[in-house]
């Protein structure tokens, strides 16, 4: 067997081109993979009109001077603005398709806050050519407009108590330019009480004062709870976030776990099953198993060679993504058993792809035709599908080792569970798909 | 049956004593049967020629005397490992050398000295100049020539070959003849398939003429011959490939 694998090991040597291409091409599919479930779109390109005048653009609310275009700045976090003067030319650049959409905000707006009569209305259009990215930018501006609304809320919510609490104690106040002392609840009360001594006992002017002074106390006594309810307003419902399962494993790490998976997949797939059946193509399949080696052997050997290559690659490819993704290195032997068992799998089924199709090139064929429909089953997340079709999903997906795999590298770097479980998963498909490519063999014989 | 008187010799006398039998070979596929009861013999140093139409059974048998498929019934008297076999296509690898591909085989038949083996077969096929060439770069006939020098490595005394000139031009088919008869000539006992007439009657010291999994004869070329003179037309057929073709129609195939 050993002289076998140093035959297979210096074909592969003589066949750069075809190393290279089978160690670029999973890891360059694998990173854009990679970075495309781990980064969100770009930044959508949004005209923004702004006709406000410059002088209007600071209203006061609850004694203070706030700034509405400051509450732009989020949004301009999440979009990429691009500045235009009217609302027709932003129309212009969306129809050309210069844009994905316009935001336009009218010159009345911040009247309209100040007045607090009715809401301030801003309008959006979009361009709809490219479904995915208009409901990102529709999503995006409707978020920080919402954003927008509640720190606006919270500025209204503030005024509004300052107001309550002047009605309640009392005190200074500013309007047009001129200070005025409002007397308030409680000093009301005071002086009422006073009053009302000086009146004669059971008299019908005295028993009237007291009902006020009652009502003043009762309506201060609410006022003071006033504070906490219009609090709630500017957020009537906020979010508590727990992860229930999966932990918390980065988006980068996943991301990671994905790449080096789909990487695995493809590189032992196919040098198993190239490998295999190169031995029927160059028609020595047959005179390896009259009495050199025996099937088995030949499997193993196979299995073997591509398992230990592709888990050599995927481990260097770990180290090279280290540099960049925050990974925890004290787990490497965990690494280790991950890549090592999926790589098992993926050989064994490599070897099954290889005894059915006899030929390298179908071999590869047909290991390209399973490889991406298996990584974006595996990729399904519950819910995205009907309960009975995901069943189905999960059932396709544990057959194969992808799933498997992932759920083990996943394990492997980022703690989310025992390795255990997905590990002895991958050993069983070792024995199944190994099992099932030792009954294919027999078609070399034909 | 017709049986031989004799042999026409194109190499050294064979010894008598057979070094290879398959006795009674019975091969089903489904409900055909592809051998039915043939039994073959070949001597020390004796070259035999299997002929007969396409789908007559020559592959089949080859390949249960090979050990490569197993008879249904019957008997081969020796094991694989003592029976070089050549395939009809060249079963080496492209991307090794000549002297790769031999010194790969031959540690895999676990030769005592593989580089001496190497060495030996270089000198035997006349490759040595072309040791350290990719054998995907070899023309034809010198790859059929690595092909049966990989059948030789184990130094077995019976070599089986598959139609071993099959797509050769007949300057490669000439070197690959030139280099089986020095093998006869050295003892080795070789049994070969061919669809090629003239390569049988040339070569050849007995055929052995199957046809729909049946052996209808075996003896010298020449024998043949004067088995259609005497059965079927009366007088004698113009050439050996006549006289096939005659004692084919006349076994009634």
């Amino acid at each position: 067997m050993r002289w076998l694998l140093l035959k297979d090991l210096r074909i592969l040597r003589r066949s750069p081109l075809l190393v290279s291409l089978l160690v670029l091409y999973p890891v360059v599919i694998a990173t854009l993979i990679g970075f495309a479930l781990s980064r969100g779109p770009e930044k959508p390109q949004v005209a923004f009109v702004n006709l406000v005048p410059e002088s209007a653009t600071q209203i006061e609310l609850g004694g203070e001077e706030v700034d509405v275009t400051r509450q732009a700045g989020p949004l301009f976090r999440a979009i990429d603005p691009v500045r235009v003067d009217t609302r027709e030319e932003a129309i212009a650049k969306v129809e050309d398709g210069e844009v994905l959409g316009a935001l336009v905000i009218p010159k009345d707006t911040t009247r309209k806050l100040q007045a607090g009569l009715g809401s301030a209305e801003v309008e959006v259009l979009y361009n709809a050519d490219d479904p995915v990215k208009s409901s990102y930018v529709r999503d995006t501006i409707k978020a920080q407009i919402q954003d927008a609304n509640n720190a606006l809320t919270k500025q209204l919510a503030k005024a509004a108590v300052e107001y309550l609490n002047l009605i309640g104690t009392g005190g200074r106040f500013e309007i047009f330019g001129r200070e005025l002392d409002v007397l308030g609840l409680r000093r009301a009360e005071q002086l009422l009480r006073g009053s009302a001594q000086e009146l004669p006992q059971r008299s019908a002017a005295r028993e009237d004062v007291e009902r006020v002074i009652m009502f003043a106390r009762l309506a201060r006594d609410n006022l003071d709870l006033s504070d906490e309810v219009l609090s709630s307003v500017g957020t009537p419902i906020s979010v508590k976030q727990t992860e229930l399962d999966g932990g918390a494993t980065p988006l980068s790490s996943f991301a990671v776990a994905i790449a080096v998976t789909v990487s695995l997949m493809f590189i032992t797939l196919l040098l198993a099953a190239g490998t295999l059946a190169l031995e029927r193509e160059e028609n020595a399949f047959l005179r390896l198993v009259r009495g050199l080696v025996s099937r088995t052997e030949l499997l193993l050997e196979k299995a073997g060679l591509a398992a230990v290559c592709s888990t050599a690659v995927c481990l260097v490819m770990l180290a090279g993504l280290g540099l960049f993704v925050d990974l925890r290195w004290e787990r490497f032997p965990l690494w280790v058993a991950g890549v090592g068992a999926g790589a098992l799998a993926f050989a064994a089924m490599g070897l099954a792809v290889g005894a059915l199709t006899k030929e390298v090139r179908a071999a590869s064929l047909l290991c390209v035709m399973l490889s991406l429909p298996l990584t974006f089953l595996a990729l399904v997340p519950s819910g995205s599908v009907s309960p009975l079709l995901f069943d189905v999903v999960r059932v396709v997906s544990a057959v194969f080792p992808f799933k498997p795999t992932l759920e083990a590298l996943d394990s492997a770097l980022n703690d989310t569970g025992d390795i255990t479980a997905p590990i002895l998963h991958l050993l069983a498909l070792f024995l199944a798909f190994g099992a099932a490519s030792r009954v294919a063999l027999r078609r070399f014989a034909g | 049956m017709a049986e031989p008187s004799g042999s026409k010799g194109a190499t050294a006398q064979p010894d008598a004593t057979p070094v290879l039998e398959g006795r009674d070979l019975v091969k089903r596929y489904g409900d055909r049967e592809a051998l039915r009861g043939v039994s073959v013999s070949a001597s020390r140093g004796e070259l035999v020629a299997v002929i007969g139409p396409n789908g007559a059974g020559k592959t089949t048998l080859l390949s249960i005397l090979a050990g490569i498929q197993k008879s249904d019934e019957g008997s081969v008297s020796r094991a694989p490992a003592e029976i070089g076999w050549v395939p009809q296509q060249a079963a080496v690898y492209g991307k090794l050398t000549v002297a790769e591909n031999l010194e790969l085989f031959a540690r895999l038949e676990k030769v005592g000295d593989p580089r001496a083996a190497v060495d030996r077969m270089l000198d035997l096929t006349d490759l040595r100049s072309r040791a350290g060439d990719q054998v995907g770069q070899l023309s034809g006939g010198n790859r059929q020539r690595v092909n049966i020098a990989v059948g030789l490595l184990g130094g077995q005394p019976v070599l089986l070959l598959d139609e071993p000139s099959a797509a050769l031009d007949p300057r490669q088919r000439e070197r690959v003849w030139e280099f089986v008869l020095s093998l006869a000539e050295g003892g080795t006992t070789v049994i070969y398939s061919t669809h090629n007439i003239q390569e049988a009657e040339r070569h050849a010291q007995r055929v052995i003429v199957l046809a729909d999994g049946e052996l209808i004869f075996t003896g010298s070329p020449s024998g043949l011959e004067i088995a259609v003179e005497d059965g079927v037309t009366g007088g004698p057929p113009r050439d050996f490939e006549a006289a096939f073709v005659a004692f084919l129609r006349q076994q009634g195939h």
